[in-house]
């Protein structure tokens, strides 16, 4: 097989498909932001007049915020990631002011000042996302830190256990203490998680697939590819255990879940999770007093016993569920009930305080809208080409799901009860600045997946141009690369050294081929021969690990 | 790595329609039991923060709501000058932000709080003008002359007295002892509410139960051998003036049991006495056998027709009195006195007498006198007196009220004789548990020849007498204090 001439071949097609080049709906982004920033001011000024017959004074001020962190994202997408899905950071925004609107009517109850701090942190949440997009020009390059990423999560999991550092509240020891603030290390070591599954498993999925004994028909990975993943797995869940957080737990376990199964598509991964978590959950129960109370307080949640036991029981929840009861179908209006008199109505328990004054209306609002950003993410995962981006895309959006899920299927008594927030909605600064950092890093990879080829100019990883081209000019960055796969091809096992593992089947084939224009794994896919770049299982030499932004003429 | 991605994306939806799901479950088909439900207080935290009305008795509050500084905006406060909280609190309840609401703070909730119906027409004005719709105000039947005399007369010894206008069925008295203090359990300090209200149920001696109308309720003993004398005389069989016999001891069919009188010799000469004298001694031995000889059936039924058997509101609910059916004859002998398996609320045996006081004809309790509007004092309703049945003829009404007035002139009952007033009356000494001393009752009505009040009085083993104790002498001057506190005024 000789590469060149296929790579000529595929040309033909393939300009036909540019002519008719995505759009990249820019306008549309800023008309829905604009749509949200309203609707978000609107809830403000709303619930002044629900709670106290009078529109906040400093709405115009508020709306103003809002409006500058929408347009300050819709510019940086526009300049950065033209191609960036165009509903992310309306849906974001929205979420976001819903949740500003009602924890500030919770304010108004408790004469607290959550909102402010609240609004800080999603100003500050937005500009992490903004970075993202203006600093990280391709997400591949996050797969050359997948163990410093794995070994961050663990870090930053391990923090709170620190004495001195870690506190424990209502009976989790998640928190850590910086100056006058507390935060969740574990909302940014899921992102760190998934990232390092995604990097990873897109390296040794098919030692997965492949390799291992079959017993009884179900073919077993061996034992020292899975060795890393298990321990890492064992370690977080761990660690939460010790911190006494199922919820995290379990979210950490299914985002561990969903992406082995999208790396490997062998549902006995499922099975053997769902066995694995089973197991976990029943020994837990045995174990630990608090998960059996927890139980407890979800099965007999509405008997005077479990009501009054403290500590444990189940008064939020129930008065939750009240609470919503009494907001029935259309809801009291903003302002006009009583969310207040459950426990953390601002935080874990603001999707009740919604249903209470929104109804079942604005809570259906909240879940379609949860909904459309799954879908989002999920298309960006089907869409995108390399297979580290869709294991990523997959693990960030799955995240946001079961997140959803634990938390909302708690507060409406459909499974236990665990302490997670709703993303963008509850009160909480580590939530809200993980979930934004998401939005930056899927905003990033729907760009990558719905640029056209041409436009391709993200100067960090190689771009497969015309064979002219590369002929005519060859770019420092296009040099360095070239570099890099000589010597891989001079000494594979150097490389695979160099990483601590083997290297991707597909890259090894491809690299022996032709190393000096080796596409990348997925190179036997037509479509995206000219787009992708080459997927190296080794990482690169620091020099090269360096992003070189200057490198690439634009 | 497509397919896969699918299936996740399935799990994802499923996830939402579970979501999609259970929100709709809590939000709409849930959502009434919720509401509904016994824990929840938020339909009584909205009420607080309304002005509720005043509970009045003769007047005066007391039941009400003072206006205070914080979140519930007013404060349930109970008890008034010279009518303390826990002479009423049997009757008023509590109304508190934790433990909802009991008594009438809860039966009339629906007035209390301005959301009933029946303020229909306030509250359409209210939403016009804007103002917040007002509870309306209930006065209550209750003579506060009777009560305190009541309350008095008990002296802190567990028991209850209940007293009735026989011609209106008006509840002039209703004590239940222990009171208890419902202020601390309104307190909108949560903690001390919630203890508060622990206290009251954890306590031994169970101040809880209204024990004029509820609790674990009282075998009746004697007092009940006005529901037999009633029994005979329907029955067209007897007068007062017929000899039954009445020996020391009454041998059991079927058994060895015996029964025997409460002095342990025989009653009257010759082993025969008259119902009338049956009744004045309360002999044990000739009213065991009339009533088997009246039957199971005619027992029943006699006792059905004076309320037994059936639990009703007045508003507040009352515990059906009980007795028992398809007794065997030992059983029904001992039924016939007011033991076995008979048991009655004060209440009940209040209208007992009052049904006799009454010529025949039983009024339905009742403890509501008149709703108000409270702020223009507009009647909003009143409700009208109502027979409850007719146990009895208006005969054996005469009869009887001869009988018992013979009970105090001479009889068991003189503890009770008011100086210038006809007084008829029975009593009861009830046993209720082996070697417990026996319950002390009363039942009465005067003046005999125009009733204005009928009590009844139960103190609980016996009271401050103990083993000593007996109907006439122990609960006897309590029934007194209250009909002279009705008929002095």
């Amino acid at each position: 097989m000789t590469y060149a001439p296929a790579v000529a071949e595929q040309r033909a097609p393939d300009a036909a498909a540019r002519s008719q080049a995505p759009r990249p709906y820019r306008f549309a982004e800023l008309m829905l932001t604009a749509l949200a920033v309203v609707i978000s001011a609107g809830a403000y000024a709303l619930v002044g007049l629900g709670a106290e017959d009078t529109v906040p004074a400093n709405v115009y001020w508020y709306t103003g915020w809002l409006a500058a962190l929408g347009l300050g994202l819709h510019v940086l997408t526009w300049w950065r990631a033209k191609y960036a899905d165009p509903v992310l950071v309306p849906l974001a925004i929205l979420l976001n002011g819903i949740g500003l609107a009602m924890i500030y009517r919770i304010d108004l109850a408790t004469e607290s000042s959550t909102a402010t701090s609240q609004l800080v942190w999603m100003t500050l949440g937005s500009i992490l996302a903004g970075l993202v997009i203006v600093f990280l020009r391709d997400h591949r390059l996050l797969r050359r830190f997948t163990y410093t990423c794995g070994f961050a999560a663990l870090a930053f999991l391990l923090l709170p256990l620190v004495p001195g550092l870690g506190t424990t509240i209502n009976g989790a020891r998640i928190w850590i203490n910086v100056g006058p603030f507390s935060f969740q290390p574990g909302e940014i070591a899921k992102i760190l998680l998934a990232v390092f599954f995604a990097g990873y498993l897109v390296s040794f999925r098919d030692q997965l697939v492949l390799a291992g004994p079959k017993i009884l028909g179900i073919r077993f990975p061996r034992l020292r590819d899975l060795g890393p993943i298990i321990i890492a797995w064992v370690a977080s869940v761990g660690i939460l255990v010790l911190q006494r957080d199922l919820g995290t737990s379990l979210l950490f376990f299914g985002l561990f879940v969903a992406m082995l199964y999208v790396a490997t598509g062998k549902k006995t991964w499922i099975f053997l999770g769902l066995g694995m978590f089973a197991l976990g959950a029943f020994v837990a129960a045995q174990i630990f007093t608090h998960v059996q109370q927890r139980i407890d307080g979800w099965l007999g949640a509405l008997t005077r016993e479990e009501f009054e036991k403290t500590p444990g029981g189940s008064y939020q929840l129930v008065q939750g569920l009240f609470g919503m009861a009494s907001g029935g179908l259309t809801g009291t209006g903003l302002g006009e009930g009583r969310p207040s008199v459950v426990p953390y109505a601002e935080s874990d328990f603001i999707y009740a305080s919604l249903g209470e004054e929104l109804g079942m209306v604005g809570l259906f609002a909240i879940l379609m809208l949860y909904l459309i950003l799954f879908q989002r993410g999920m298309k960006i995962a089907s869409s995108v080409r390399d297979g580290f981006g869709k294991l990523l895309t997959v693990g960030l959006t799955f995240t946001i799901c079961l997140q959803c899920f634990i938390v909302i299927g708690g507060v409406t008594r459909l499974i236990p009860l665990t302490g997670l927030t709703t993303p963008f909605l509850a009160a909480g600064g580590s939530s809200l600045i993980g979930s934004w950092i998401i939005i930056g890093l899927l905003l990033r990879i729907s760009d990558y997946a719905r640029r056209p080829a041409e436009e391709f100019q993200t100067g960090v990883l190689t771009v497969l141009t015309d064979p002219e081209e590369r002929a005519g000019q060859r770019s420092p960055s296009r040099g360095l690369l070239g570099g890099l796969r000589n010597r891989d091809a001079a000494d594979p096992a150097g490389a695979e050294a160099a990483d601590g593992h083997p290297r991707d089947p597909e890259a090894e084939v491809a690299t022996t081929v032709h190393p000096a224009a080796a596409p990348g794994p997925e190179a036997d896919v037509a479509t995206t021969a000219h787009r992708t770049a080459p997927e190296h299982g080794a990482e690169p030499t620091p020099e090269h690990g360096e992003p070189e932004h200057g490198g690439d003429p634009r | 790595m497509n397919n896969p991605l699918k299936h996740v994306a399935v799990v994802g939806f499923v996830m939402f329609a579970l979501l999609f799901g259970s929100t709709s479950f809590v939000q709409y088909f849930q959502a009434q039991a919720l509401r509904d439900h016994e824990l929840n207080t938020r339909t009584l935290v909205e009420e607080l923060s309304r002005e509720r009305g005043p509970i009045l008795v003769d007047g005066t509050p007391v039941a009400y709501s003072v206006p205070v500084d914080d979140t519930y905006e007013y404060q349930r406060t109970y008890g008034a000058d010279g009518m303390p909280a826990e002479v009423y609190a049997p009757v008023t309840g509590f109304f508190s932000i934790v433990s909802g609401a009991s008594g009438l703070e809860k039966t009339e909730n629906g007035l209390l709080a301005g959301t009933d119906d029946a303020l229909f027409y306030d509250k359409i004005s209210s939403i016009f003008t804007g103002s917040q719709p007002a509870g309306a105000a209930i006065e209550i039947t209750l003579d506060p002359e009777a009560q305190m005399a009541a309350w008095n007369a008990l002296g802190g010894q567990k028991g209850s007295v209940v007293a009735l206008d026989p011609k209106t069925g008006d509840v002039l008295a209703m004590v239940s002892s222990p009171g208890w203090n419902p202020n601390p359990i309104a307190s909108h300090d949560r903690d001390e509410a919630l203890n508060a209200y622990e206290r009251l149920i954890a306590d031994d001696d169970n101040p809880a139960y209204n024990r004029a109308i509820g609790g674990n309720l009282y075998p009746p003993g004697s007092t009940f051998k006005l529901v037999t004398a009633a029994a005979a005389l329907e029955s067209g069989e007897y007068t007062p003036d017929s000899q039954l016999s009445g020996p020391a001891t009454l041998d059991l069919p079927q058994t060895t049991a015996t029964i025997s009188n409460s002095g342990g010799g025989a009653c009257g000469s010759g082993g025969t006495v008259s119902l009338a004298d049956s009744l004045k001694n309360s002999c044990n031995t000739s009213f065991a056998d009339l009533g088997m000889t009246l039957g199971s059936d005619a027992m029943s039924e006699q006792a059905q027709k004076f309320g037994f058997g059936e639990s009703f509101d007045i508003p507040l609910q009352v515990s059906a009195s009980s007795f028992p059916s398809d007794t065997n004859p030992p059983q029904l002998a001992q039924s016939s006195l007011g033991q076995f398996e008979v048991r009655a609320t004060p209440l009940q045996m209040a209208m007992v007498s009052s049904a006799i006081a009454n010529g025949g004809s039983l009024m339905h309790p009742q403890l509501i006198d008149q709703v108000r509007n409270a702020r223009t004092l507009d009647l909003i309703s009143e409700p009208s007196p109502r027979e409850f049945s007719r146990p009895i003829s208006g005969d054996t009404a005469s009869a009887l009220t001869d009988m018992m007035v013979s009970v105090v002139d001479d009889g068991t009952g003189t503890a009770a004789q008011i100086p210038g007033v006809d007084v008829a009356a029975k009593t009861g000494t009830a046993q209720h548990a082996q070697g417990a001393a026996p319950h002390a009752w009363f039942t009465s009505f005067a003046p005999a020849d125009d009733p204005q009040v009928a009590v009844a009085v139960v103190v609980e083993s016996g009271g401050n007498a103990g083993s000593q104790a007996s109907g006439g002498r122990v609960a006897g001057p309590i029934a007194k204090a209250v009909m002279e506190a009705v008929i002095n005024e």
